[in-house]
């Protein structure tokens, strides 16, 4: 048989791209709990990762990621539900004492146990809300192949620069699904950078920059004393009641997160000149979207599309955009929309309209059906 | 002179209280064993003894009630620098909590010194019965005395693999024995027994603290063990994730003109996710884009398995499978799997092995007697039949890609031949 290499076109899974990423990014220890549909982001992860921990339980996990990211480690799990909310206080824990880590989250079918192998995108709500006091999380979404490359590498550039836990948010079927790719299209990675302070001055653990964050040691060293704190605390690191300085320093979590996120805004958007109406869709149920816009104009309609895949803090551009269409169809994987109520609250407009179901993917023909009605 | 571990300031403790005697005897311990503050990283848990931090030289970390263990296992899993002294402060509250987190340190044998302060109640929030409140000791929540043992942390560390364990009662110079505890290399663990002021003086007046251990089987002493301390022993390592998916060779050209969405299903173990791997290989080797998805009960190893595959000329965005175009069926699991699917085809073709009952379906039925091939062969021979049959690709790149992944070997040829002649 006559025959010569397709350049670079495998057959292959989301789950390597997101760890070959996080690798090439910076990452250098995967820690984790078997759990599906996270199971070959694991796998992977210990075949990658410099360091592998096996951990007992998902608060384990947390708690040694978090120490980890104390001697200047950048740690990386990934889990789903059930597992999520096992680490949930410890991922509190990490923003307080400002230490970066990835967490993959791969969404599947709640409540509870739900159904291991089924996907879904209903933890949307629950990463808003996830800090107590309602500071926002960074949160990435992955919706391609070459999401799942990219958006890697800048959960831990965001990790790194910002000092904080930052959630790749992903589910079954994009982590799971093996599909043909073409390997040239993925661009360049370097490891981020992590400078630390060099200064002779007494450093202070939470004392931050111009960009609200404070510079970094790791309590390996032994010219500077570090002091982390999970407790309200001040610049010193020293646990406080509710001081001026400490709740400036709590404040400045939220403000560091919020302002800094602006130079990673990240989605899609195809715009079609005269189009009134505007499909919304992330994570797996943007791949229904694409295909729903170009059935829709292949059928001489005029459609535009929005794939938000920076989710948290929610950035203001979405509002703008979608304040530009008379009708908005937002498809997901839940029953009750939760990137509309992320974005809208729970009275929503009425001309922004549903696509959604549980248990099964959201078809491109569901979301035509919304637009068109 | 060198910086002392401890602060000159007051301890923030109550009069009598058993804390203040440890944090300035471990302070003195970690001195006379020759650690530089700097050296040592202290990890304090949620409880009054959580409070110590700030009268600290040393690093200080504070997080989480019961997590301490666990926190100071991660910093000790990535200090790489010899020398340094992880030293966990913990309550008997907290040592409740994260009881597992210590066990699992002890097991693991990390190199790292816990103390757990065993004032025998929660202190901090009003004084009530924990997990190591000793039996018979009265508590706010049990003014007749705790009815339940509490647990033997020390037996507990000591089973678990911990180098070496030890029991003292806070009274006295205690630091000889926290000097023992903070010198091993590996897990070490000391169970520093006090009664608290506030809370158990009171409750249990007249009660002595050593007759209180005593009374409830808690002898003090020391324990070692002989366990290898931790050490990372990672297996071989991929250095690059996608150099181990190779890219595939081109063949001859596939004649798919539209997308072609095909289920393939029979039972866990015969090689249904085996046969669509080889197929969507042979598809890209083709020309074609493609997906594979995988579906099978949790127990993988009994019931149905089905793989949903797409193959397209042209990008493939929604890889999701409704009522596919053909249907290939190899057994009765993967039928049950896929009979509503079947029923709701309105066109597109059944491939089914002939043992089966055909269900009420408008697709175009082929049966052939798949199974006779063996039923670890079934799939593949179905592949098989479809790539000479429906002309989408050649046999010929099937079998190649069968043989480059090894596959082709111990397959029944001749026998599929006939089958797929039929």
């Amino acid at each position: 048989m006559q025959e010569k290499t397709l350049q670079d076109l495998v057959l292959t899974d989301g789950s390597r791209l997101i760890i070959e990423s996080l690798a090439r990014s910076g990452a250098d220890a995967f820690i984790g709990y078997p759990i599906t549909p996270a199971n070959l982001l694991y796998l992977y992860g210990s075949q990658r990762m410099e360091l592998m921990l096996a951990a007992p339980d998902e608060i384990t996990t947390l708690q040694w990621m978090t120490g980890l990211a104390a001697t200047g480690k950048l740690p990386v799990t990934a889990t789903s539900f059930p597992g999520f909310a096992l680490m949930l206080e410890s991922i509190n824990m990490a923003y307080m004492m400002e230490l970066p880590m990835v967490i993959v989250l791969v969404q599947r079918l709640g409540p509870a146990t739900g159904t291991a192998t089924c996907g879904a995108q209903g933890d949307l709500l629950l990463l808003r809300g996830m800090i107590s006091g309602g500071h926002p999380v960074p949160v990435l979404a992955t919706s391609s192949f070459n999401d799942c490359w990219t958006l890697s590498a800048r959960a831990s550039e965001i990790a790194v620069r910002l000092r904080t836990p930052v959630v790749l948010l992903t589910s079954k079927e994009e982590v799971m699904t093996q599909k043909s790719f073409g390997l040239s299209s993925l661009e360049e990675i370097k490891p981020v950078s992590r400078p630390l302070y060099d200064k002779d001055d007494p450093y202070q653990s939470y004392k931050a920059g111009p960009k609200g964050v404070p510079d970094f040691l790791p309590v390996s060293q032994n010219v500077h004393q570090v002091r982390l704190n999970a407790s309200t605390h001040d610049q010193q690191g020293n646990l406080q009641h509710s001081s001026e300085e400490a709740l400036s320093n709590t404040r400045r979590l939220e403000h560091k997160v919020v302002q800094q996120m602006k130079d990673y805004l990240f989605y899609e958007l195809d715009s079609q000149d005269g189009a009134n109406s505007l499909v919304l869709a992330c994570g797996i149920t943007a791949a229904a979207a694409r295909e729903a816009v170009g059935m829709m104009r292949r059928d001489g309609h005029r459609v535009s599309l929005l794939v938000p895949k920076t989710l948290l803090p929610v950035p203001q551009t979405y509002l703008e955009i979608i304040g530009l269409y008379s009708r908005v169809v937002i498809a997901e994987e839940t029953m009750n929309n939760q990137l509309g109520e992320l974005l809208f609250g729970s009275s929503r407009p009425a001309h922004i309209r549903f696509a959604g179901g549980l248990g099964k993917m959201i078809s491109p023909r569901e979301i035509i059906r919304e637009v068109m009605s | 002179m060198t910086r002392p571990m401890l602060k000159t300031m007051p301890l923030p403790y109550c009069k009598g209280c058993g804390h203040d005697l440890i944090a300035k005897h471990s302070a003195a311990a970690l001195e006379k064993l020759g650690f530089y503050p700097l050296d040592v990283i202290l990890v304090t848990d949620i409880g009054c003894h959580g409070i110590i931090d700030k009268c600290m030289n040393t690093h200080t970390v504070h997080g989480l009630h019961g997590r301490s263990g666990a926190l100071g296992a991660g910093i000790s899993f990535g200090l790489q620098a010899p020398g340094k002294k992880v030293v966990v402060f913990i309550g008997d509250g907290g040592a409740t909590i994260g009881l597992q987190h210590i066990m699992e340190a002890a097991r693991l044998n990390l190199d790292m010194s816990v103390v757990v302060h065993n004032n025998m109640l929660y202190g901090m929030t009003g004084g009530q019965t924990s997990g190591l409140t000793p039996q018979g000791f009265r508590t706010t929540t049990s003014f007749e005395g705790n009815p339940y043992a509490g647990y033997d942390i020390c037996k507990m560390s000591h089973t678990a693999g911990a180098t070496y364990v030890a029991r003292v009662l806070g009274i006295g110079d205690i630091s000889g024995d926290l000097a023992k505890v903070f010198g091993q290399k590996g897990f070490s663990l000391i169970e520093v027994m006090e009664i608290c002021p506030s809370y158990g003086v009171k409750l249990n007046p007249g009660r002595k603290l050593a007759e209180v251990v005593k009374s409830a089987g808690r002898e003090t002493g020391v324990w070692t063990g002989s366990r290898e301390d931790f050490s990372h022993r990672q297996g071989k390592k991929s250095g690059d994730l996608l150099s181990e998916v190779s890219g595939i060779a081109k063949g001859s050209e596939h004649r798919l003109k539209n997308p072609l969405s095909i289920v393939i299903s029979g039972s866990a173990g015969e090689g249904v996710q085996l046969a669509a791997t080889l197929l969507a290989k042979a598809s890209i080797s083709s020309g074609l884009q493609v997906t594979q998805k995988g579906s099978y009960p949790v127990t993988v190893g009994v019931g149905f398995s089905t793989a949903e595959l797409n193959l397209s000329p042209g990008p493939i965005h929604f890889h999701g499978i409704d009522t596919p175009d053909l249907a290939i069926i190899t057994s009765e699991d993967g039928l049950n799997h896929n009979r509503k699917r079947i029923m709701a085809m309105q066109q597109g073709s059944l491939l089914i092995d002939s043992g089966l009952a055909v269900p009420e379906t408008s697709a175009r039925v082929i049966r052939r007697d798949f199974r006779s091939v063996g039923a670890r062969n079934a799939a593949i021979c179905a592949v098989l039949y479809f790539a000479r049959q429906f002309g989408v690709l050649t046999e010929e790149i099937l079998l190649h890609i069968m043989e480059q992944e090894g596959k082709a070997a111990k397959l029944p040829i001749e026998k599929i031949r006939q089958v797929i002649e039929s």
